[in-house]
């Protein structure tokens, strides 16, 4: 902060007393970039300082030296492999499977040949369950299939069955999925309708004339039209997933060890005993949603292409 | 023709129902407080609670607050990458996508070390924020940059921002009256949508406010799922009806102008 604020003053200091009036262009950037130095101040401040923090602070040991052994507990100690293991595994399931039903969705209510209200009304619906996050929805969740929930009572009594039976608790990897799967299909509905407005009659006409059925179509035409947005859009559920704390928090508390529940659980009393554990967690963090937003950005490009 | 539409249907209705049921299921388990009974007991309780009216306008002081900075920053700043400074725009927007690169919960935890006496200039630590609400309401103005960004920057897209300034600078307009009179009511739907997701996104919000310990809805209803049965599923339902509310007047404030929003904060 105190560099952006020096090189700041340093710049307009240097704009007023010049002999010569300056070259157009060196003062015209000047003018030009000053008025967006409160933006990427208030961004320093907020948003990269802190990131950098946490960087510098995965490299520090307990005593404020420098040391590899915070990155290296991430890959050998046991619960962190853990909680990245079972983090990594809740995205992966329902970034695919929120793509893969929400893409269904999606198609459905643009391409399925449904009213149109119903196109306007999915839309919307998906606007709000794609915020529909946190608190609430867990419980919402353990209204519907908790120990007392709807679904588990309607079960039970119109089929006798009981979930719990197999050692089966919602309290898990599989019952959080559900929860995540809440806010995951709505999000990819949003982003696949326009998507999907963006395949042109022509070409599938152009298909029929030469002879191709709709299987052609998808095979060659519209699935490799689809395929960057798919997997841009599934690699940001992905992230969406990834990082969600809230909802996990509230749905199980801490039984379910999750990256953002430990480093949350570090924030709240050092549990491990050692902040720089918990900065090495937090850049783990970053690192793997670097390198999914990496994934998105290019991808989105090539989708972008095709979407005019 | 026939067989698609009714596979159309068909995921159609399985969406419905995976939408509906948790709402269905949590109105339903809401109204069961006293047993046997359909009652509004669990909202009564909800409703007679001093602490959540405390909660609840304490969030909405935080959105207010949000709303304000979030709009003074990025209207400004936006506006500018459009008139002036175009060879910005790559930079801006990595900024305004950097949120969904560091997670909320990743970001309090380094404001909290760096703000809580963490920045250091020889040995001693300067600009301790801890204590002040500015670590919340900026990492709320961060967590909605994203939406706020993009809906200001689709309106200002829809609008000739070049032809409009310069006609008012000819006409000896100030910069006031040229953000004020001239830009800010040709952006009025796009601020408007910003406005009411970022409004939605800062009602419910729990990582934040729970870990800087600063009084909100969303710790709250946490506190109370913890303590009680059926009154958490009350202020669930209220929740999701604000959620709906705010989505709901975005998108009607919105309508034709291609809008497109993504998630808030999980």
């Amino acid at each position: 902060m105190g560099i952006t604020n020096e090189k700041l003053t340093a710049q307009s200091k240097g704009d007023a007393p010049m002999a010569r009036p300056p070259s157009k262009r060196a003062s015209s950037s000047i003018v030009n970039w000053l008025p967006l130095a409160p933006f990427f101040l208030f961004a320093s401040m907020f948003l990269f300082l802190p990131s950098i923090s946490i960087f510098i602070g995965s490299f520090e040991s307990v005593d404020g030296g420098f040391t590899f052994d915070n990155i290296i507990a991430l890959f050998t100690v046991r619960d962190f492999i853990n909680a990245y293991k079972t983090s990594l595994t809740i995205s992966a399931i329902t970034a695919s499977g929120g793509a893969v039903f929400g893409f269904l969705l999606a198609y459905a209510v643009v391409l399925g040949g449904l009213p149109k209200g119903l196109r306007t009304f999915m839309t919307t619906f998906s606007g709000v369950a794609s915020n529909f996050a946190g608190v609430p929805l867990a419980f919402a969740f353990i209204a519907t299939m908790g120990n007392n929930g709807l679904v588990t009572r309607w079960l039970e009594s119109a089929f006798g069955f009981d979930i719990h039976a197999g050692g089966f608790t919602i309290y898990s990897v599989t019952g959080l999925s559900i929860v995540y799967m809440y806010f995951q299909f709505p999000l990819m509905v949003l982003i696949m309708a326009p998507a999907l407005d963006g395949l042109r009659r022509e070409w599938s006409e152009a298909c029929a004339n030469l002879g191709g059925t709709s299987w052609h179509y998808w095979r060659y035409v519209a699935f490799p039209i689809l395929i960057p947005s798919l997997l841009g859009t599934t690699i940001l559920l992905f992230g969406n997933a990834f990082g969600a704390y809230a909802t996990a928090y509230a749905f199980s508390g801490s039984f379910i060890n999750l990256v953002p529940i430990l480093i949350g659980a570090q924030m709240q009393g050092d549990v491990l005993f050692n902040p720089g554990l918990g900065n090495a967690l937090a850049l783990g963090m970053v690192f793997i949603m670097s390198i999914s937003m990496v994934g998105y950005i290019s991808l989105q490009r090539r989708a972008a292409r095709w979407l005019q | 023709m026939k067989t698609k539409n009714i596979w159309a249907w068909l995921i159609l209705i399985i969406g419905l129902v995976y939408f509906f049921l948790p709402l269905l299921a949590t109105f339903n388990f809401s109204l069961k407080m006293i047993k046997d009974q359909y009652t509004f007991e669990a909202y009564r309780v909800a409703f007679t609670d001093a602490q959540f009216y405390q909660n609840f306008g304490f969030s909405f002081f935080w959105a207010l607050l949000t709303i304000v900075f979030s709009l003074l920053l990025v209207v400004p700043t936006a506006y500018w990458v459009h008139w002036r400074t175009q060879k910005a725009r790559p930079w801006v927007e990595f900024v305004t996508l950097m949120p969904f690169v560091v997670p909320a919960v990743v970001l309090v935890f380094g404001m909290s070390s760096l703000y809580g006496g963490g920045l250091k200039l020889f040995g001693a630590p300067i600009l301790v924020l801890t204590g002040t609400p500015i670590p919340l309401v900026a990492g709320y103005v961060i967590l909605s940059l994203p939406y706020m960004y993009r809906a200001v920057d689709t309106g200002l897209r829809a609008i000739d921002v070049r032809t409009l300034t310069e006609a008012a600078l000819s006409l000896g307009a100030s910069w006031r009256v040229i953000l004020l009179n001239i830009i800010f009511p040709n952006l009025r739907t796009a601020i408007l949508s910003g406005v009411f997701l970022t409004f939605a996104i800062v009602m419910g919000e729990f990582t934040f406010a729970s870990l800087l310990y600063w009084p909100a809805f969303g710790p709250y209803m946490e506190e109370i799922g913890a303590m009680r049965a059926y009154t958490p599923q009350a202020l669930a339902v209220v929740s999701f009806l604000l959620t709906w509310a705010s989505i709901g007047l975005m998108q009607w404030v919105g309508r034709g102008a291609g809008q497109e929003q993504l998630a808030g904060a999980h």
